[in-house]
């Protein structure tokens, strides 16, 4: 369907694709990827995945919905789409996000205001159905019509009409996959209404109660972390085994010897990483355990199962398994009774475990919790190591997390430290609390099967790869090293796999990392050449 | 004619402040919500400027954190008042969204005028003649300037690419009624001669409950009838959200209350963790009896 003739209606009625993003409609990038006519067109989803799966929203597939084999399996998905959404709205089932889904849903004006903030929107090309309000007013409609009193009568006329079947709603659980939950939009909405919520309300509603999900948060993701420890699939023993591991090659790196102090009881500082940072990027926890060791820190990690992985997929579909997960940390933290819960650098962790959390965690599990990006700062900005900025001579930019930043107000010691030991940072045009997110939100950046992969650098990351490139437009040049600094494992994973997919480390030699490993690269007492400058 | 018409405005104010109340209370009444915040959030005081929270200290829980009031309503009242994330993210709107909004708070003021006018002509005191005319000039902008915005409304639900798929037939049904109230307000001014005192007059009879006092002349007696089912009609809609802003501003957005042990916020924390789970996916483990709580320390069985 073309875009000058989008309805919302049409969700409803089969075809082929609803919505088709135009190579040459996507929003231009600056240089050196100027040019549109490089960029690849989709590579088609298979025949067999679209002959198999619900593939008929856009120019992807995540959620692997089958195909109904008779009517009655049709109507039954109807059937128990409706029964969730009844629960969405009851003050038991949905006390966590009633009131602001309730808000949301009754008080939209449709202004259309909250569009132009949305990077997923923006670039697509204006696709009409990324526009933050498209799920919601279909949720919306639906609701209107199907659940409240005399709405097959008034709803038409009164929100707009909707057929309930099961194309739409089919197609509204993969749409619920086409927004990153970053709240971008939720910052501009003049009524305070919340798209975001609702992408990942209808995301819940489909785990909640159809049991419809991603392997990869769900059976890979949060189950697996609760049945093994981690979602990484690594038990007790195989993290402490990687960990000691990692401690050997910092110890080769800084030539001194580095342990990472496990189950200490009493400890200041309860430290829990993202286990993917110990199997994808080694150097992150290792760079941790040299600060906090180098800056006397009485801290510890936890063996327990969970607590040595901070991730909490549930923030992003489930409420249920947020809250299992949340409780499991907080229960490690108190039976090793530290005096408090340091997050790394993971920024959907930290807002799982922070403000979320703050209202799951109740009497002794209340145990007080707080980013590493502060007690960074004061190790950095107190002078507790000795750092040399020339170390960091290359230009540098910061990638602001959305859950750390515009969702927590985690804002400024990271850029403290930054101000400290970049002498050539730069931001991104804009940043801070106005940040794009990075396209990997929302768990995106572990999802890459069929052609996602595609869809997450050419519509969900293209913003960002532009940032990207406007911080460096000075410095191009190959023969300047260049990092992006994005203190978030997800983030980190999305903008690795951008910078890859445009060759921008082998073309222009920008290289991305996290925080801990900046600073440790200036540490006086760690020899020169911490950061490698290689791809990895 | 003159006692239906004061019948209809008494209703109409009853069914306005029902439903206000109503749907306060409703939403008010939840269970509370977790937290859901979107930095900046002003009532964070300075750190607000470049959107920073408490979460930016080292050991925040030990410091005295106190909500900056002053900086919360510094932001409050130029987004109440002038509309400023219109003004900022969708100017094009604003052109068309301020003038109706700031015309319809003019049209308040005149009314609220009127209202404080008759009160005291009941205790035999008599407003300066100036400020009334004042109060009439007022309510004379505010209706032109609302006039002009829900026109330009109307025909932004018709032609602007971004809000046509979105426009259904109860929002041009409502701008059509504002404009169809504003606009018999208008011929009823010019009725009565452009005197405002004809409208304070009517006022008093309201509030002296005197249902058979002419309410005026035709156009009057229709602008009366149309402006009163304009007042039950607004809090029965989406533009109810002049009021629950307070909840999705002020109690969501800019929230910002951590709970404490033992304090106010754990105690709600508790008693909505005791709320049953019927949710029926396998993996969540419901039964319709087992608690949020029970859900939450339960272990998941291997999948
Ligand atoms: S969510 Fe807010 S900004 Fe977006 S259309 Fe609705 S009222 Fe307008
Ligand atoms: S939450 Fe972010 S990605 Fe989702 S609709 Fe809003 S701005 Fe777009």
């Amino acid at each position: 369907m073309s875009k000058k003739r989008f309805r919302i209606e049409d969700i409803s009625k089969p075809s082929r694709q609803f919505q088709h993003v135009d190579r040459a409609e996507l929003m231009p990038l600056p240089a050196p990827l100027d040019d549109p006519s490089q960029e690849p067109e989709w590579t088609p989803l298979s025949e067999e995945a679209c002959e198999t799966y619900e593939a008929s929203l856009d120019d992807t597939l995540l959620l692997n919905i089958p195909k109904p084999a008779s009517a009655e399996e049709e109507q039954a998905l109807v059937v128990k789409f409706l029964s969730g959404l009844e629960k969405l709205f009851d003050p038991d089932n949905n006390w966590p996000f009633l009131r602001q889904l309730v808000t949301t849903i009754e008080h939209c004006a449709n202004c259309q205001t909250c569009s132009e903030s949305c990077h997923i929107y923006e670039a697509s090309g204006q696709s009409p159905i990324y526009r933050p309000t498209c799920r919601t007013e279909v949720l919306r409609r639906i609701y209107y019509k199907y659940l409240v009193p005399g709405g097959k009568y008034f709803a038409k006329w009164r929100h707009g009409d909707i057929d309930l079947n099961w194309t739409a709603v089919a197609r509204l659980g993969e749409l619920s996959y086409r927004c990153n939950l970053c709240r971008r939009c939720a910052q501009t909405c003049p009524v305070g209404c919340d798209n975001g919520l609702v992408a990942r309300e209808i995301r819940k509603l489909f785990s909640q109660e159809l049991g419809i999900f991603t392997p990869e948060l769900h059976k890979n993701g949060a189950v697996l972390q609760l049945a093994r420890g981690s979602s990484t699939g690594m038990n007790s023993l195989v993290v402490k085994d990687n960990v000691e591991f990692i401690d050997e090659e910092m110890e080769e790196k800084v030539g001194y010897k580095v342990e990472t102090p496990w189950d200490v009881e009493g400890a200041d500082v309860l430290l829990i990483h993202n286990a993917g940072e110990i199997m994808a990027w080694p150097e992150n926890p290792g760079a941790f355990s040299v600060i906090l060791n180098a800056a006397g820190i009485n801290w510890t990690l936890a063996s327990e199962p969970v607590a040595y992985d901070s991730i909490n997929y549930g923030l992003f579909y489930d409420d249920v398994m947020l809250s299992k997960v949340v409780v499991r940390h907080a229960q490690a933290a108190r039976k090793l009774g530290v005096k408090k819960i340091v997050i790394g650098e993971c920024g959907h962790a930290h807002k799982a475990l922070t403000v979320i959390a703050d209202r799951v965690l109740t009497g002794e599990l209340n145990i007080p919790r707080e980013s590493s990006m502060t007690l960074l700062r004061d190790i950095v900005m107190n002078d507790m190591i000795e750092l040399d900025p020339s170390r960091n001579d290359f230009p540098v930019t910061l990638h602001d997390p959305c859950n750390l930043v515009r969702l927590m107000g985690v804002v400024e010691p990271q850029r403290q430290i930054l101000r400290k030991i970049c002498p050539h940072f730069r931001e991104m045009t804009p940043h801070g609390v106005d940040n794009y997110c990075c396209g990997g939100g929302s768990g995106f950046a572990i999802h890459s099967k069929h052609n996602f992969e595609e869809w997450r650098f050419k519509v969900a990351g293209r913003k960002k790869l532009s940032q990207i490139l406007g911080a460096f437009q000075d410095c191009m040049d190959p023969e300047v090293n260049k990092y992006v600094c994005a203190p978030c494992s997800n983030c980190k994973g999305q903008i690795r796999d951008i910078l890859k997919n445009y060759d921008l480390w082998e073309k222009n030699h920008i290289l991305y990392g996290g925080l801990v490993e900046l600073i440790v690269n200036a540490m006086v007492d760690v020899p020169p050449g911490f950061l490698e400058w290689r791809w990895q | 004619m003159d006692l239906a018409v004061h019948l209809i405005s008494y209703a109409s104010i009853a069914v306005f402040l029902l439903a206000v109340v109503t749907r306060f209370l409703r939403i008010q009444r939840y269970p509370i919500n977790l937290r859901w915040e979107v930095y900046p959030v002003p009532s964070e005081g300075a750190r607000s400027r470049h959107g920073g929270s408490r979460l930016e200290e080292v050991d925040w829980w030990e410091k005295e954190q106190k909500k900056d009031h002053v900086t919360e309503m510094r932001h409050m009242i130029p987004e109440m008042v002038f509309l400023q994330a219109l003004f900022e993210h969708n100017r094009k709107l604003w052109l068309r969204s301020f003038p109706f909004h700031f015309g319809l708070y003019l049209l308040a003021g005149c009314g609220g005028i009127l209202f404080v006018a008759a009160l005291l002509s009941l205790a035999g005191i008599t407003l300066p003649a100036l400020l009334l005319s004042g109060a009439g000039l007022v309510g004379a902008v505010g209706v032109v300037l609302s006039l002009l915005g829900a026109l330009g409304l109307i025909w932004m639900r018709f032609f602007d690419k971004d809000l046509v798929p979105y426009t259904n037939a109860s929002h041009v049904f409502n701008l059509v009624f504002f404009v169809v109230a504003l606009g018999l307000l208008v011929l009823a001014c010019r009725e009565a001669a452009w005197d405002i005192g004809a409208f304070q007059a009517y006022v008093e009879s309201l509030l002296r409950g005197d249902l058979s006092r002419a309410s005026g002349g035709p156009w009057m007696q229709a602008a009366l009838i149309v402006l009163s089912l304009l007042v039950a009609w607004v809090p029965l809609t989406h533009m109810s959200h002049f009021f629950v802003k307070w909840f999705t501003w002020h109690k969501i957005r800019w929230d910002d209350e951590p709970n404490v042990r033992g304090g106010r916020i754990e105690k709600l924390v508790q008693q909505a963790l005791e709320s049953p789970v019927s949710w029926s996916a396998a993996h969540i483990g419901a039964d319709g009896k087992k608690s949020w709580g029970d859900l939450a320390v339960e272990e998941m069985e291997k999948e």
